[in-house]
């Protein structure tokens, strides 16, 4: 019966969608205030019916009612209660109904705003969100839908995929959703402005703290999948330039991006139609991501056909949304003239470089991500691109990029005069280039010209964003929270970029074939093998490694990499055992069986790697901050332009 | 005018390219096997129609054969059955099954009612066998060629498309039991 009720309830939200999408475009449109008073009523009817679905798949999912072919193919009896519950956005069906969920709540939070905003806006915006999320209503009920019975029902589950067994899958699907469905709020408030035909000051300050809030969650996100890839899949690495990712970091980006387009058009009244451009290209990346992704194109350009009618409905969906918004941005952004100017070498010129920089890296890495499509649909043959080419481009762009931010911090809105700030600039350019190549150089031996380049870059940003806080703070001025958060945010990228350099540059990985009481040496650690035994879990068995690891003869750890095999779907992954140790980050993952009681070993040592997870951390909080700065929250006397002056747009 | 409809016209050109990617991207399960082009992991399972006897990969040898994993508990196993029962009917070649912890009893009643379509059926009650194959999930059917090699493997259900688009032509590569 319930899974009826939650088939019923989605039904029922889509309708809802459909009115809320109607009436909040329509409404303004026509003057109807009668029609743009139902939108509140629409959303909030919605975020019922889809949270009644998605109770009633959890209950399913908490139940073992294998008669729901998405339970049975994604849970198991004897999986923990947690995971049950988890394997909601296991697969594809589920992640939709999450995705569809999180709209829900952005959206009800933007009509909670919305009292601060003009009530036509306020509509439009709604309106907005309600195609976003017709759309997605859509497709789920007519390609994907999780309550699908199955005829008989089946004794047990599949069980949810082991590697997605981790307390990992629990937060890291939600919050990188999160990031992805907030930038929806940024593109309907792009779209409304559109719909207007007007955009002001005003409109970015609404925008703002939206947007940053996504790219808080965005951030967070990848880095607990970053985590969670390295921790769990023991891959030994933290960034693969998978498709997966690559469809979650291009969204960054362009969000990091509009971030900072959105700072000018609030403080300047300039960029207007790149904001909104940036507005929509973040979203769309965030739609293509999600859907590409977990319909399997991007990551094998075959199950895109999967199911035909998936793939033409992505296909459609993408065109009606990405190109109605920017047939609309064609439309309309000319009438946004950005009145001021600025001169080269102020704020807004280094502004509009990160811009510039920050969509070229997205361009670079959606390049390589798409060509395997590409070159596939031009028939010239598969194609695959990895690393060897992602990161010299990605760093083409970036490397420019960090250098500037260090200059765009000290300089002045509107002048550019440098004059003021040249001597700062340089004491901690220079300071930074001393320690910087001291620690490469001095600390390991065996330092390149790159890793000098990326810690003095590094500090360097680390120190001068640091200087204007430090200086408001002798001479007692207080740091509003949206100074406080850039700084943060920097100085997470700061120490990413530090971490990064330390990692790339001075990273050992070795295979190992071990006997029991065998010993293997790299890097400063010793590590001797004491064998395996069998380990048996709730669901899975398999056997564990135990490795003593000693640096110059005194005890660091005892660690116990794991192999498990899940019982269900007969499915080995690697449990691998990390330990941290003076910054350096151990990584031992059991290989083969070589037999007489030998294994394979791989033994890597990263320096800094969990410091490349606490920056992504500390720029998520930056971000959290700045959003949270009460200019955004004060009730403003907004001006709001008489209704008459958007009854006078053409069209 | 124009540098605003630029963006429109990217995205114009990637939906194009994306609409030929659908068009021309094969059908579903072309997901890679380790095992493609290396030979079939070896097997000795009871018969499950024939007690006394053994089925072994060892006797498959010469043939092409079409190995097939399914189980009375699996939904998309009996929306294939159908085509199994024309594959068989086609006479091309045999198909072995691997009854997938199953229940013996459930498994000779499905058969004796859906019709049985196998040559021979393996009962892999641990699962063992399952694994070497690097079995994910049921419905999975694997071509094996007369040297033992996994040339094709299929994921989910079989259906006539992809007996006659893929299957088959591998097939016809080499006439069958000819070598």
């Amino acid at each position: 019966m319930l899974p009826e009720l939650g088939h019923f309830a989605l039904i029922l939200a889509l309708l809802l969608a459909g009115l809320q999408a109607f009436f909040g475009i329509a409404g303004p449109a026509w003057s109807q205030e009668r029609w743009m008073r139902a939108v509140s009523a629409a959303v909030a009817g919605q975020a019922v019916m889809v949270a009644t679905a998605v109770l009633c798949l959890v209950t399913s999912f908490v139940g073992n009612d294998f008669s729901v072919a998405y339970v049975a193919e994604n849970s198991n009896s004897a999986l923990p209660l947690f995971y049950r519950v988890a394997a909601l956005w296991g697969a594809h069906e589920g992640s939709l109904l999450l995705w569809i969920l999180l709209l829900a709540g952005w959206t009800v939070a933007v009509a909670l705003a919305s009292a601060r905003l003009p009530p036509r806006f306020a509509a439009r915006v709604l309106g907005v969100l309600g195609v976003v999320s017709f759309g997605f209503l859509l497709f789920t009920l007519a390609t994907s839908n999780p309550f699908l019975r199955l005829d008989p029902p089946a004794p047990d589950g599949r069980d949810l995929n082991p590697i997605l067994q981790d307390p990992g899958l629990a937060v890291h699907p939600p919050i990188l959703y999160t990031g992805y469905v907030g930038f929806a709020v940024a593109f309907a408030f792009a779209c409304a402005a559109m719909l207007e035909g007007r955009l002001d000051q005003n409109w970015a300050r609404w925008t703002r703290p939206w947007t940053t809030t996504a790219w808080s969650f965005l951030t967070c996100g990848i880095a607990l999948g970053s985590f969670w890839a390295y921790y769990e899949l023991g891959w030994g690495g933290f960034w693969f330039w998978d498709p997966v990712e690559n469809a979650s970091f291009m969204p960054w980006l362009v969000g990091t991006a509009l971030v900072h387009s959105l700072a000018v058009t609030d403080k300047r009244g300039l960029f207007k139609s790149w904001t909104l451009l940036l507005a929509i290209l973040a979203f769309s990346l965030s739609l293509l991501g999600t859907f590409l992704v977990r319909s399997g194109v991007l990551v094998s350009v075959h199950s895109f056909a999967a199911d035909p009618t998936r793939g033409i409905f992505i296909l459609a969906f993408l065109i009606i949304m990405i190109g109605g918004a920017l047939a609309l941005y064609a439309w309309r952004a000319p009438l946004l003239r950005s009145a001021a100017g600025f001169e080269l070498g102020a704020r807004e010129s280094f502004l509009l470089f990160n811009n510039v920089l920050l969509v070229i890296a997205a361009g670079t890495v959606f390049a390589g991500t798409l060509a395997p499509l590409i070159s596939d649909a031009l028939k010239l043959g598969t194609l695959s691109v990895g690393p060897p080419y992602f990161n010299p481009t990605f760093m083409l762009s970036m490397l420019p990029l960090l250098a500037l931010v260090s200059v765009g911090i000290h300089a002045n809105w509107k002048r550019g005069r440098l004059k003021d700030s040249e001597r700062t600039l340089l004491y901690t350019l220079v300071a930074a280039a001393v320690l910087g190549c001291g620690l490469v150089f001095g600390l390991y031996a065996h330092g390149s010209l790159l890793s000098a380049v990326g810690a003095t870059l590094g500090l360097w940003i680390l120190l001068s964003s640091l200087v204007d806080p430090i200086d408001r703070w002798r001479r007692g001025l207080t740091l509003s929270r949206g100074v406080l958060g850039m700084t943060v945010a920097h100085l997470g990228l700061a120490l990413a970029v530090i971490a990064l350099t330390a990692v790339q540059s001075f990273t050992i990985e070795r295979d190992v074939a071990l006997a029991p009481g065998g010993t293997a040496t790299a890097g400063d650690y010793e590590f001797r093998f004491e064998g395996v035994r069998p380990v048996e879990g709730p669901n899975y068995d398999g056997v564990g490694g135990t490795l003593i690891v000693t640096r110059h003869g005194r005890p660091v750890a005892v660690m116990t990499p794991q192999k498990r095999h899940y019982w269900v779907q007969h499915q080995v992954t690697s449990e691998t055992a990390i330990r941290m140790h003076r910054g350096n980050n151990l990584l031992l993952a059991l290989g083969e069986d070589l037999g007489a009681g030998r294994w394979s070993v791989r033994i890597q040592i990263r320096p800094l790697v969990s410091l490349v997870w606490i920056a992504a951390f500390i720029m998520a909080l930056g971000g959290a901050l700045a959003a949270s700065d009460r200019r955004y929250r004060t009730a403003r006397a907004v001006a709001v332009a008489p209704e008459v002056a958007t009854g006078a747009q053409p069209g | 005018m124009t540098r605003f409809l630029l963006p429109l016209a990217l995205f114009i050109l990637l939906a194009a390219v994306l609409a030929v990617g659908i068009r021309h991207s094969p059908e579903k399960g072309v997901i890679a096997s380790p095992l493609l082009g290396k030979p079939a992991p070896p097997f000795t399972l009871p018969s499950l129609t024939d007690p006394a006897h053994a089925v072994r990969s060892a006797d498959l040898k010469g043939h092409w054969y079409l190995f097939n994993v399914w189980g009375t508990w699996c939904g998309e196993c009996r929306q294939e059955h159908e085509t199994l029962l024309q594959v068989r009917r086609a006479a091309v070649l045999p198909i072995i099954g691997l009854d997938w912890k199953d229940d013996d009893a459930q498994a000779v009643a499905w058969l004796t009612q859906l019709g049985n379509p196998y040559q021979s059926v393996g009962t892999d009650h641990s699962g063992r066998v399952a694994i070497d194959w690097g079995v994910y999930g049921a419905p999975e059917t694997f071509l094996v060629s007369p040297q033992g090699v996994v040339v094709y493997k299929h994921v989910g259900a079989l259906t006539p498309d992809t007996w006659t688009r893929e299957i088959l032509p591998r097939v016809s590569g080499l006439p069958a039991g000819k070598t």
